[in-house]
C-alpha cells in the first residue's frame, strides 16, 4: 500500500500576519507544519506500522507531498521525523499566488504520477482555511472522497476504507474501495512528538524537489497568472476598541447585566 | 437577467434558514433560482416551505443517489442543473459539506471558487474575513462561473412572495460519482435552542465550567441564545463536538458573544473574533480573551452568571 499525505507549511498561528498586495507575506513569519496535517500523518502511521511489523523492507510506505517554497522542506522534515518514509516537494517561482484550483491541479498531478492507493490530508490549512483541497483532489483524480473522518479503518487486502464522517451535519458512516482521498479531523488521535531517533533518521530520508517543468504543468496554468480567482484588496481589520474590564467585587453580574441592557444587546 | 443558482440546504424535512439568505444575495446579482436536492417524493414538501422568501424559482431534483453516495453525487446534480440553467454564479451556504461541494463543482464546471464570503456585491465580488478575522479581503473569480460559499447569517433574508414556480428536473448520476457508499447517517442531536451559526447571541463555556454547563444554559435560555463550547469542553465530553466554536469547530459572528471560563486561545478566537460585541467572564485577569472583550468581568462564572441573569429578569419585568 502506498500512501501519500498532503502536508502544507503555514505561518505559525500565533504570528502577526502581514499582507502585501493581497497576498500573505510568508517571508515575514515563522513557518510550521500545518498542525492539522499532523493528525493525518499520525493516522497513516498507525495504519501501516502494524502491517509493516517484522518486515525487512516495509511493504507499506508513506510519502509526504507538498507544494510551497523551498523552505517547505523543513515542514516535510518534521513529518519524516514522525515516521513518514520520504518527501516530495513541488516548488517553483511560478507557483506563487496559486489559488485552490491551481493547488489541486499540482497536487493531483504528482499523486497521479506516483501510483498511490490512498491520499491522506488534514481537514484544513490553518492559513487558507478553505477546507476544499481534499474534496478537490478527489474530484480531479476521480477518486472516492472520504473526508472529515473521525475514525478510519483500512483493509489493505480488500483494498477498502471505512470512515465515520463527523461534521456539523452529524455523523455518517461511509466506505469505498481504493483509491481514496481521506481527510481526518483533529479528534481522531493525538499526534506523536518526533523521537530523537526519528529526528536522526529523518535527516537521511529523501526529499525530492520538483519544478513545474518536471511534473509537466505549464507555468501559465498556475500561480497568480493562472489563478481562477483573485484578491482585489486586503485590509487589516480595524483593531477592536479597548473594552472595559472590571474586577468582580460582588456586583460583577449586575454590572454585566446593566451593560447588556444599556447597549440593548439583550 | 442571468440566473443565479443557489443550493437549498435541508435535513430531509425542514429547509435551512440559509435558503432565504442565499436568495437575497442571489437577487442582488441576478435572478435567483434555488435548487433542492431531495429523496424521491420529498421535494414538494420542502419547496412549499419557501413561501415568503425571495426565491423566485425552484428546481427540484429528486434523486435517491445523493443520500446514498454523498458529495460527488450532489456535485453531479448541481453540474447538470447548471448546464441547463447557465447561471452567472452558483451560491452555496458555508459548511463542511457546502465548501466541499463548491470546490468540486468549480473544478467540474471550470470556474473559480471562493469560500466563506460574508458579503456579495452586484459585480460578483465578495468580502471575506481571513486569518481568524484579522484581515478583510475583497476577492473575485476571474475564470468561468464563480462558485461562492457564503457564511450563514451574513445577511438578513429579504421578504418576498416566493417561490413563484417549482419545476422538477431529472438527472442521472454516473458510476464515477457513486464510488462512496453511505451506510448509516445520524443527524446532530438538536436541543430546543437556536443553531449556533444562526443565533444572534451565543454563550459559550470552556474548561472553567468544569463540566457544569447549567449556568451557561440557563443564561442561554433567558436570552434565546445558542450554546457554544471551547475545544477543552468538547474534548472532555462536557458538550457535543457539534457545539465547538473555533478553528476546527464553527465560526460564529453573532451580535453578542459571551465567553465563560474560556482563556481565548488563538484557535478559539478564530471562530468568534468577528462577533459584534464580545463579553468575557474569567477568573484570570491575564486571560487573553480580555484583549478582545468589549466588556470583561474578572470573576467566577458561577457567581457572575446567576447574578446577571437575576438582574436582567428583574429589570425586564
Ligand atoms: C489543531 C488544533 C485545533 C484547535 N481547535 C480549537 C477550536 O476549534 N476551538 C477551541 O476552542 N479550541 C481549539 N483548540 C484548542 C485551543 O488551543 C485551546 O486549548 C482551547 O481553546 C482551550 O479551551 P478553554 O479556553 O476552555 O480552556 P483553558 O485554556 O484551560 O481556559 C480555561 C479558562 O477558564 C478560566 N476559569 C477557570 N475556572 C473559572 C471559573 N469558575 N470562572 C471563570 N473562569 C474560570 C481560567 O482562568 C482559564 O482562563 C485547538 C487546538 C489545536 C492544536
Ligand atoms: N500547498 C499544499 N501542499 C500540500 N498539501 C496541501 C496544500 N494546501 C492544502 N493542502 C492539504 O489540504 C488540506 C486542506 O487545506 P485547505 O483546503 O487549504 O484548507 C490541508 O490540511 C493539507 O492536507
Amino acid at each position: 500500500m502506498k500512501i501519500a499525505i498532503c502536508v502544507k507549511q503555514v505561518p505559525d498561528s500565533w504570528a502577526e500576519k502581514k499582507m502585501v498586495g493581497g497576498r500573505l507575506d510568508r517571508e515575514s513569519v515563522d513557518a510550521v507544519l500545518n498542525d492539522l496535517d499532523e493528525y493525518a500523518i499520525e493516522e497513516a502511521l498507525r495504519i501501516i506500522e502494524p502491517l509493516n511489523e517484522g518486515k525487512e523492507t516495509p511493504e507499506h510506505t508513506i510519502t509526504l507531498i507538498s507544494m510551497g517554497p523551498d523552505r517547505t522542506t523543513e515542514a516535510i522534515r518534521k513529518g519524516l521525523s514522525m515516521g513518514a518514509d520520504s518527501g516530495l516537494l513541488v516548488s517553483d517561482a511560478a507557483l506563487a499566488g496559486s489559488d485552490a484550483v491551481a493547488t489541486a491541479k499540482v497536487l493531483s498531478k504528482v499523486i497521479q504520477d506516483g501510483g498511490f492507493d490512498l491520499v491522506f490530508c488534514g481537514t484544513e490549512s490553518t492559513d487558507a482555511r478553505m477546507s476544499v483541497i481534499p474534496a478537490m483532489l478527489a474530484e480531479s483524480l476521480g477518486w472516492a472522497q472520504l473526508t472529515f473522518a473521525g475514525s478510519v479503518k483500512v483493509d489493505a487486502s480488500a483494498k477498502s476504507v471505512e470512515i465515520a464522517r463527523m461534521t456539523e451535519s452529524g455523523v455518517e458512516n461511509m466506505s469505498a474501495n481504493f483509491p481514496c482521498v481521506v481527510s481526518v479531523i483533529e479528534k481522531i488521535n493525538e499526534p506523536r512528538y518526533p523521537s530523537f531517533k526519528g529526528i536522526m533518521a529523518a535527516k537521511k530520508k529523501q526529499i525530492d524537489t520538483k519544478a513545474l517543468a518536471d511534473i509537466g504543468i505549464a507555468a501559465g496554468d498556475v500561480g497568480l497568472s493562472g489563478a481562477w480567482s483573485e484578491v482585489l484588496e486586503a485590509n487589516p481589520r480595524p483593531a477592536r476598541e479597548k473594552g472595559v474590564k472590571l474586577e468582580d467585587a460582588g456586583d460583577g453580574g449586575t454590572k454585566l447585566a446593566d451593560y447588556l441592557l444599556e447597549k440593548r444587546l439583550v | 437577467m442571468a440566473n443565479v443558482l443557489f443550493l437549498i440546504d435541508h435535513d430531509g424535512s425542514k429547509v435551512a434558514k440559509t435558503a432565504g439568505e442565499l436568495a437575497t444575495f442571489a437577487k442582488r446579482v441576478g435572478s435567483p433560482v434555488g435548487v433542492i436536492i431531495a429523496n424521491s417524493g420529498s421535494g414538494d414538501a420542502l419547496a412549499s416551505q419557501l413561501g415568503g422568501t425571495e426565491v423566485e424559482r425552484v428546481v427540484v431534483v429528486e434523486n435517491d443517489d445523493v443520500a446514498k453516495h454523498g458529495i460527488a453525487a450532489a456535485v453531479s446534480v448541481l453540474a447538470q442543473v447548471a448546464a441547463e440553467q447557465e447561471p452567472s454564479a452558483v451560491l452555496v451556504a458555508s459548511s463542511a459539506r457546502g465548501k466541499e461541494i463548491a470546490g468540486r463543482l468549480a473544478l467540474r464546471t471550470g470556474g473559480g471558487v471562493i469560500t466563506d464570503a460574508v458579503d456579495l456585491k452586484a459585480d460578483l465580488s465578495t468580502t471575506q474575513s481571513v486569518f481568524g478575522g484579522s484581515f478583510t479581503v475583497n476577492a473575485k473569480v476571474k475564470v468561468g462561473t464563480p462558485v461562492i460559499t457564503i457564511r450563514p447569517s451574513s445577511n438578513e433574508a429579504g421578504a418576498g412572495s416566493g417561490p413563484a414556480s417549482v419545476e422538477k428536473f431529472a438527472v442521472t448520476i454516473e458510476a464515477k460519482d457513486k464510488t462512496v457508499t453511505i451506510t448509516n447517517s445520524q443527524p446532530p442531536v438538536k436541543g430546543g435552542r437556536p443553531d449556533l451559526t444562526e443565533a444572534k447571541i451565543v454563550i459559550s463555556g470552556g474548561r472553567g465550567t468544569n463540566g457544569n454547563f447549567v449556568e451557561v444554559e440557563a443564561m442561554a435560555d433567558l436570552l434565546g441564545a445558542a450554546v457554544g463550547a471551547s475545544r477543552a469542553a468538547t474534548d472532555a465530553g462536557w458538550y457535543p463536538h457539534t457545539h465547538q466554536v473555533g478553528q476546527t469547530g464553527k465560526t460564529v459572528s453573532p451580535q453578542l458573544y459571551i465567553a465563560c471560563g474560556i482563556s481565548g486561545a488563538i484557535q478559539h478566537r478564530a471562530g468568534m473574533q468577528t462577533s459584534k460585541t464580545i463579553v468575557a467572564i474569567n477568573k484570570d485577569p491575564e486571560a487573553p480573551i480580555f484583549d478582545l472583550a468589549d466588556f470583561g468581568v474578572v470573576g467566577d462564572l458561577f457567581a457572575v452568571l446567576p447574578q446577571a441573569r437575576e438582574t436582567i429578569k428583574s429589570k425586564r419585568a
